[in-house]
C-alpha cells in the first residue's frame, strides 16, 4: 500500500520528465516550435499543482527550454517557490533555474532575500553552497547590501567548501555594493594564508581582480604575494599573482624586476611541469632567470620559439606578445622580420592578421620595398576578398604611415598603387584613389610619372570597370582623371587621354566620377588647344573642339545633376570657343586662363599663421541662425531642393529643358537679321506687358552678405554667364551652409567636409623625400587643396587691399591686370569646385574683396593717415530702397585704433539705418578695433528714396588713437558718393526678352559718344560690365547689347558700338534721369583711362 | 570570464553560463554570432579569436565546442586549461562523456560547472574535490527525494544509502 504511494508519486513526478522532454524535442525536429508550445502548456498546468516535486520538474524543464531560447520569465515566481523548498533536490533545481533566468531587473528577486539568508545559514553545507552558487549569478546591489554580512561570516566557516565559495562570491558583492569592501578586507587578506589551497587560490583570485581595478590600495600586499608566489606550486595561482604584480608595477618601480622575472615564468609556465617550476622558484635558479629576462631581446627570442612552434595557439600568442613588445622595443622585433613574413603564409587567418599588424610597425626605409613586395605576392594569391582587402589596406597603411616617412622612391609607390588597381572586387578603391591624389599633389617631382601612369589607367579604364557597379575599384578613375586634368601639362599625348576620357563607356561610371571626367576633360581640352594653336594648322584645334562638342552631349543627358550641370556648362563654353576659332581668333590662352594657377601643398599650421582680424568673431552668426531642420541636413541634395524652392522652379531638369529651348531661340535670333534693330510695334507692346517677357528675365538674387558681381568676361557669352550665375548661386548657398557648419562646429578653423572625402591638414611634401613636419599626419591623409585655397585666398586679399590706394584712379593699367587676375581666380574656382566644394567659400570672399577694390574709384575717399577707407556701395535687390555700403577700414599708422564711430549726415533722400531707438544724428559704432596694419570691413545700410540721381553724403568717423602712453580722439571727414551705378544690379537677360523690352516702346532713349577710347572691344565691354553692373546680352563683332536693372526695377538697355577709337552708346531706360546719370558715369569711367 | 558556451557542430546550444548579467536578447544575439564565427573556423586554426572587446577561447571535443569569453587581460592558455579541466570533470562524472550525456543531464552538467567555476573564477583547481562535492550533493538529492516515503516503509533498514540505490534502480 505504502509502496503504491511511493510509486504513484514517483510516477507522477516522472510523468514527463526532462529526459522525455529532450527526447520529444529530438523526435519533433520538423515541428519543434509547435511541440514546445504544447510542452509549455503542460508545464503551466504542472506549475499550478501544489506538489512541489511536480513543480520542480516543470521548472527543470523550463530551464532547458530557456537554454533553447524560449522566454520563461513568466515563471519567475514559480522558480522562487521551488528555490524555497526545504528539500535539497528541489532547492538545487530552483537555484539552477534562477541562476540561468534571473537578472538584475527580475523583480521577484526581492522576495528571495530572506530565503537566501536562511539557506546561507543552513546546517547543510550543500544548501549553503547551492545558495552561494546561485547568488553569484544573480546578485543585485540590494541583495549584496542585505547579505554582505552573512557572506562575510561564511568566509570563516569551518568547512573549506563553504569558505572558498564565500570568498569568491565576495568579489561579486564588492562590485555590487562597494561599501562592503572595507569591513570585509581584513578577513579576505587572512584567507590568503588559509590552510586549504582552494580557499587560498580563491582569495588570490579575488584580490587580483580587485587590484586590477585599483592597484594602489594593494601595494602593501606585495610582500605577502611574493611569499605566496615562491611557495605555491599551483600554476593557476601563480598566473594570477603575476597578473597582480603586473598591475602593481607601474606604481612601484622596485617591483619591476621581480615582475619581469615572473612574467618570464609566465611565458614558460605552459611548458614547465609543476615540479620544474617549483625548483626554479625555490632555488637560486631565480637569479639566473632574472638575468635572462632582464633583456627584452631574450624575451623576443623566447617568443620566436613560440612562433616557430607547430602549435597554432602558441604561434598566435607569440605574435600577440610580439606586437606588445613592438610598441616599446621596435628594434628588437625588427630582426625577426623573416619569421613574421613566414607567418603570412599560415593557413590560419587570425595568425596572418596578427603578422600583418606586426609588419606595420616593423618597416623601415630599408626594408619597406621588400616587405611590400612580399605583401603584393600575398595579395595575388590571397583567397577571399576580406583578407585581400585587409592586405590592401595594410599595404597602404604601411606605406603612408607617418607621412610617407619610409618611402624613398615615389615612382615605386605610384606603381604599387597602380598595381593594386588590378585587384578585382575590392572595396577600397577610394583608398587607392586618395593616395594617388595625395602623392601627386604633394610630391611635385613625381607628377610627370604619375600623370603618365594615370593616363595609362584612363586608357585601360575598361579593365577597371569590367563588371561595374559593385566594383569599388573604379574609384581609382576619379583620381586618375583628376590628376591627368590638373597636371595635364605633363601629359605626353593629351589628345589621346582626352579621347579616353570622353568615351561613351564613361557614362556607365558612378556620377561623381563622371563629373570629374567632364571637368577634367575641359582642363585637358585647354591644354590640347594650347599645343595645337602653336601649330600653323588650325584645323587640328577645331577638330578637338568638335570632338568635345560631339561627346559632351552624352553627359549633358546624364541623370546625375552634377555631371549634367558641368557638361552643359562646358559644352556651351566649347561651342563658343569653336565659334571664335572659326573666326581665327586665338583662344588657347584665354581657355587656359580658366584653369590657371598651381596647386601647392600647404603646411598644416599655415592657417594658424593668418591672424584673425580684430573684432571678427568667427563664432558669431552673420545671418540669423537657420531653423533646426535646415541646418541638420546639409547634403548636396537638399541644397538643390532649397534652391529650387527659392526660385520656385518645379524641377531642375525642367529648367534645363527650358533653357535649352531658350538657347534654341537665341540661335534663331542670331541667324536673323540685325538683333539690334529696334522695332516698336504697338502690338508687341501689349505682349511685353502681359506676357512673361519681363518676368522671363531671370533675376538673380544675390544675397547681400555675398556681393558677387560678374564682370563681362571678354570671352564668355551669355550662356556661360547664365551657367556661371547659377553656379555662383549654388556657391552662395553653399557658402552660407559652410558658414553655418563652421559655426556649428564652433572652431575658428572648423573642418569642412562636404564632399565624399573628408579633410585633414596636410604637411608640405615638396620633394620626393618628404620633409616631415613635427606633427605626424593622421593615417587617412587628404588633399591639401582646401587649406591651400584658404591661405591663397587670404594672401590675395591682403595683397589686393594693399594695392588699393587713393591714386587708384590713375593706375588704370594696373587695374586692368588685376581685373584679369580676378577673372582667372574666379574661373579657377569654377574648375576646382569639383575637387573641393569648400573652396567656394573662399572664392566668395575673394570676389567680394575684388568688388570693393574695383568700386573704389567711385567713392570719394578721404584718406589722410592714419586711415584709409575703401568703400563699395551696392543696392539691395530684395528691398528697392536699400543700399548697402561696405567699408574696409585699414589702419596705416602704428597706433591702435578703437572706439570707432561712423556717422553720416542724412539727406532728404538717403539716410543711414540706425538701430531702433537711436536718434537721427547718432553715430554707429564700428564693431571692431584695428591694431596697426590691420584692415577690416564693416557694412552700413542706407535707405534711399529716389535712385535716379547720384548723391553725396557727408560723414565723419570718430575714433580713438591709442599709443603706448597716450590716447587721443581723432576725427575723419569723408564723403560717400552714391552713384547711379551703385543702384544697378547685374542681371542677365536673354536676347529675346531683351528684344521685346526694346520693342515695347516705353523706354526713353538717350545716347553718348566717347572719343579716344583705345582699348579692345571686349575689354571695353568688360569695363562697363564690371564698373556699371551690366551684363552682355549679345555681342556681334564690334557691337554689343547690354542690360542691367536697378534695385527699383528700372530696365537699362545699352547698345554699344565701336568704330576705331570712337565708342557710341545708345541707351534706353524707363527713367530718363537715371539713364543720363548712368551714362555720365560711364563717360567718366572712360575719361579716366 | 564573461561566459561559457557549449554548442554542437550543428549550431545547437547545449549549455550556457553567463557570469555577468546580460539581457536575454543580447545573449541570443551574441550566441548566434559567436557560433557562426567559431563554426566557420577550420580545425587547424588556433583556438583564439578577438571578438568585439572580448577574447574568445574555444576548443572542440568530438562534436562539441567549448567556448569561453574572457577579458582583454586574461590569459588565453589558462582559459584553455579551464576548458580542458571541465571536460575532464565531465568525463570523470559521466564516464567517457558524450554529447547525449550533456543533453539529457544538462542540469548535472550545470552542477559540475558550478562546483568548478563560480562567478567566472576558478573555484577549485582540484578535480578530486570538485567531484567529491558533486557526489555528496547528488547523494543528498537522492536521499531527500525518497526519504519521506521510505522512512515509514522500511524503518528497520539501517543503511539508507543502499536502499535508495535499490529503489532507484527498480524505478528506472
Amino acid at each position: 500500500m505504502a509502496l503504491k504511494i511511493v510509486k504513484g508519486s514517483i510516477d507522477r513526478m516522472f510523468d514527463k520528465n526532462l529526459q522525455d522532454l529532450v527526447r520529444g524535442i529530438r523526435n519533433h525536429k520538423e515541428d519543434e516550435a509547435k511541440y514546445i508550445s504544447t510542452c509549455i502548456d503542460e508545464i503551466k498546468q504542472e506549475l499550478k499543482q501544489d506538489n512541489i516535486a511536480v513543480k520542480a520538474n516543470a521548472v527543470c524543464k523550463l530551464t532547458y527550454l530557456q537554454m533553447l531560447g524560449y522566454d520563461v520569465s513568466w515563471a519567475a515566481f514559480n522558480i522562487v517557490e521551488v528555490m524555497s523548498s526545504s528539500k535539497f533536490t528541489y532547492k538545487r533545481i530552483g537555484y539552477l533555474a534562477a541562476s540561468q533566468c534571473f537578472h538584475e531587473s527580475t523583480d521577484v528577486i526581492m522576495l528571495t532575500t530572506n530565503q537566501i539568508r536562511k539557506d546561507l545559514s543552513s546546517p547543510n553545507q550543500y544548501d549553503t553552497g547551492v545558495a552561494l552558487t546561485g547568488l553569484s549569478c544573480f546578485v543585485t546591489p540590494d541583495l549584496a547590501r542585505d547579505l554582505a554580512n552573512d557572506i562575510m561570516t561564511l568566509m570563516s566557516h569551518t568547512k573549506p567548501y563553504i569558505r572558498k565559495k564565500a570568498v569568491l562570491i565576495m568579489y561579486k558583492v564588492f562590485l555590487k555594493y562597494p561599501e562592503s569592501l572595507r569591513p570585509a578586507f581584513p578577513r579576505l587578506k587572512e584567507k590568503l594564508e588559509d590552510p586549504d589551497p582552494g580557499v587560498q587560490s580563491a582569495a588570490v583570485n579575488v584580490i587580483c581582480e580587485l587590484a586590477r581595478r585599483n592597484p594602489k590600495n594593494y601595494l602593501s600586499l606585495a610582500p605577502l604575494f611574493f611569499k605566496l608566489m615562491t611557495s605555491s606550486t599551483n600554476n593557476w595561482v601563480l598566473i594570477k599573482i603575476i597578473k597582480l604584480f603586473g598591475a602593481l608595477t607601474p606604481l612601484e618601480p622596485r617591483l619591476c624586476h621581480s615582475t619581469s622575472q615572473m612574467s618570464f615564468l609566465f611565458f614558460l609556465s605552459p611548458w614547465l611541469s609543476p615540479s620544474s617550476l617549483s625548483t626554479s622558484n625555490s632555488t637560486s635558479a631565480m637569479s639566473l632567470l632574472y638575468e635572462c629576462v632582464n633583456t627584452v631581446i631574450l624575451c623576443v627570442q623566447k617568443l620566436r620559439i613560440l612562433i616557430e612552434d607547430s602549435d597554432q595557439n602558441l604561434k598566435y600568442l607569440g605574435l600577440l606578445a610580439m606586437s606588445k613588445i613592438l610598441k616599446t622595443h621596435p628594434k628588437s622585433v625588427q630582426s625577426h622580420k623573416d619569421l613574421i613574413l613566414q607567418c603570412l603564409d599560415d593557413k590560419d587567418e587570425s595568425i596572418r592578421l596578427r603578422a600583418l599588424d606586426l609588419l606595420y610597425g616593423m618597416v623601415s626605409k630599408k626594408n619597406l620595398m621588400e616587405i611590400v613586395k612580399k605583401l603584393m605576392l600575398h595579395v595575388d594569391k590571397a583567397e577571399g576578398t576580406t583578407y585581400r582587402d585587409e592586405l590592401l589596406t595594410k599595404i597602404i597603411d604601411i606605406c603612408s604611415q607617418s607621412n610617407y616617412q619610409y618611402i624613398t622612391n615615389f615612382e615605386w609607390y605610384i606603381s604599387i598603387l597602380v598595381e593594386l588597381t588590378r585587384l578585382e572586387g575590392t572595396r577600397h578603391g577610394h583608398l587607392i584613389a586618395s593616395q594617388m591624389l595625395d602623392v601627386a599633389i604633394r610630391v611635385k617631382a613625381i607628377r610627370e610619372f604619375a600623370v603618365a601612369q594615370m593616363a595609362t589607367l584612363l586608357d585601360n579604364a575598361h579593365l577597371l570597370t569590367g563588371n561595374t557597379q559593385r566594383n569599388g575599384i573604379c574609384e581609382v578613375l576619379y583620381a586618375a582623371a583628376w590628376i591627368c586634368g590638373e597636371f595635364s601639362e605633363h601629359l605626353e599625348n593629351p589628345m589621346q587621354t582626352l579621347e579616353a576620357m570622353l568615351r561613351p563607356k564613361v557614362a556607365t561610371l558612378p556620377g561623381h566620377i563622371q563629373a570629374v571626367y567632364v571637368q577634367n576633360a575641359a582642363k585637358l581640352f585647354a591644354t590640347v588647344l594650347r599645343s595645337q594653336e602653336g601649330n600653323t594648322d588650325r584645323t587640328a584645334a577645331q577638330e578637338t573642339s568638335q570632338l568635345m562638342i560631339d561627346r559632351l552631349p552624352l553627359f549633358v543627358q546624364s541623370a546625375n545633376l552634377e555631371v549634367q550641370e558641368r557638361a552643359s556648362c562646358i559644352l556651351q563654353l566649347v561651342k563658343y570657343i569653336q565659334k571664335l576659332q572659326q573666326k581665327d581668333v586665338e583662344v588657347a590662352e584665354e581657355v587656359n586662363a580658366l584653369f590657371a594657377g598651381e596647386l601647392n601643398p600647404v603646411a598644416p599650421k599655415a592657417q594658424k599663421k593668418v591672424p584673425v582680424p580684430e573684432g571678427l568673431d568667427l563664432d558669431a552668426w552673420i545671418n540669423e541662425p537657420p531653423s533646426e531642420s535646415e541646418s541638420e541636413d546639409e547634403k548636396p541634395r537638399t541644397m538643390f531642393t532649397r534652391e529650387e524652392t527659392k526660385h520656385s522652379r518645379p524641377r531642375h531638369t525642367e529648367v534645363d529643358e527650358k533653357e535649352l529651348a531658350k538657347r534654341r531661340e537665341v540661335r534663331k535670333q542670331e541667324q536673323a537679321s540685325n538683333p539690334f534693330y529696334i522695332k516698336s510695334s504697338p502690338s508687341s507692346q501689349k505682349v511685353y506687358q502681359e506676357a512673361p517677357g519681363v518676368d522671363h528675365i531671370p533675376v538673380v538674387q544675390i544675397d547681400l552678405s555675398v556681393p558677387l558681381k560678374v564682370p563681362g568676361l571678354p570671352m564668355s557669352d551669355q550662356y556661360v554667364k547664365l551657367e556661371e550665375e547659377r553656379r555662383q548661386k549654388d556657391r552662395a548657398d553653399k557658402k552660407k551652409k559652410e558658414k553655418k557648419k563652421r559655426k556649428e562646429k564652433g572652431g575658428r578653423r572648423g573642418k569642412r567636409d562636404s564632399g565624399p572625402e573628408s579633410e585633414e591638414d596636410i604637411t608640405p611634401a615638396h620633394m620626393v623625400d618628404i620633409v616631415t613636419e613635427e606633427i605626424p599626419l593622421a593615417d587617412s591623409e587628404k588633399l591639401p587643396v582646401r587649406s591651400h585655397r584658404s591661405s591663397e585666398a587670404l594672401k590675395t586679399m591682403a595683397e589686393e587691399v594693399e594695392v588699393v590706394a587713393p591714386q587708384e584712379a590713375k593706375k588704370k593699367g594696373g587695374k586692368e591686370k588685376k581685373e584679369k587676375k580676378k577673372d582667372k581666380e574666379k574661373d579657377r574656382k569654377v574648375s576646382n569646385g569639383l575637387v573641393n566644394s569648400p573652396s567656394v567659400c573662399y572664392s566668395l570672399r575673394l570676389s567680394h574683396i575684388h568688388q570693393t577694390i574695383s568700386d573704389a574709384p567711385t567713392c570719394s575717399l578721404a584718406s589722410p593717415p592714419p586711415f584709409r577707407q575703401v568703400c563699395d556701395i551696392q543696392g539691395n535687390l530684395q528691398d528697392g530702397s536699400q543700399v548697402v555700403v561696405s567699408l574696409i577700414f585699414e589702419n596705416k599708422c602704428d597706433s591702435f585704433l578703437k572706439a570707432m564711430e561712423f556717422n553720416v549726415l542724412d539727406s532728404l533722400n538717403s539716410r543711414l539705418q540706425r538701430p531702433d531707438g537711436a536718434g537721427p544724428h547718432d553715430g554707429l559704432t564700428v564693431p571692431f578695433q584695428l591694431p596697426p596694419g590691420v584692415s577690416n570691413e564693416a557694412r552700413f545700410v542706407f535707405t534711399v528714396k529716389s535712385i535716379v540721381m547720384p548723391q553725396k553724403l557727408k560723414g565723419t568717423l570718430a575714433f580713438i588713437v591709442k599709443n603706448e602712453d597716450s590716447s587721443t580722439h581723432e576725427k575723419l571727414d569723408f564723403k560717400l558718393h552714391f552713384t547711379c551705378t551703385s543702384y544697378l544690379i547685374t542681371t542677365p537677360c536673354y536676347s529675346d526678352a531683351f528684344a521685346k523690352l526694346l520693342e515695347s516702346g516705353d523706354l526713353k532713349a538717350s545716347s553718348v559718344k566717347l572719343e579716344g577710347v583705345v582699348m579692345p572691344f571686349p575689354h571695353l565691354l568688360a569695363r562697363i560690365c564690371f564698373h556699371h553692373h551690366f551684363s552682355v546680352v549679345e555681342r556681334i563683332d564690334s557691337c554689343a547689347s547690354m542690360y542691367s536693372r536697378s534695385i527699383q526695377g528700372h530696365h537699362v538697355c545699352l547698345l554699344v558700338k565701336t568704330v576705331s577709337i570712337t565708342v557710341s552708346i545708345d541707351a534706353k531706360c524707363d527713367e530718363p534721369s537715371l539713364l543720363s546719370n548712368v551714362l555720365d558715369e560711364i563717360k567718366l569711367t572712360f575719361s579716366q583711362c | 570570464m564573461r561566459f561559457m558556451l557549449l554548442f554542437s557542430r550543428q549550431g545547437k546550444l547545449r549549455l550556457q553560463k553567463w557570469y555577468t548579467a546580460t539581457a536575454e536578447r543580447d545573449k541570443k544575439k551574441m550566441v548566434r554570432e559567436l557560433m557562426q564565427v567559431v563554426l566557420a573556423r577550420k580545425p587547424k586554426m588556433c583556438s583564439f579569436l578577438e571578438w568585439r572587446d572580448l577574447k574568445i577561447v574555444y576548443k572542440r571535443y568530438a562534436s562539441l565546442y567549448f567556448c569561453c569569453a574572457v577579458e582583454e587581460q586574461d590569459n588565453e592558455l589558462i582559459t584553455l586549461e579551464v576548458i580542458h579541466r571541465f571536460v575532464e570533470l565531465l568525463d570523470k562524472y559521466f564516464g567517457s562523456v558524450c554529447e547525449l550525456d550533456i543533453i539529457f543531464n544538462f542540469e548535472k552538467a550545470y552542477f559540475i560547472l558550478d562546483e568548478f567555476l563560480m562567478g567566472g573564477e576558478i573555484q577549485d583547481t582540484s578535480k578530486k574535490s570538485v567531484l567529491k562535492a558533486i557526489e555528496q550533493a547528488d547523494l543528498l538529492q537522492e536521499v531527500s527525494v525518497l526519504e519521506p516515503h521510505l522512512a515509514s516503509l522500511v524503518s528497520n533498514f539501517k543503511d539508507v544509502n543502499k536502499l535508495t540505490t535499490v529503489v532507484v534502480l527498480t524505478v528506472l
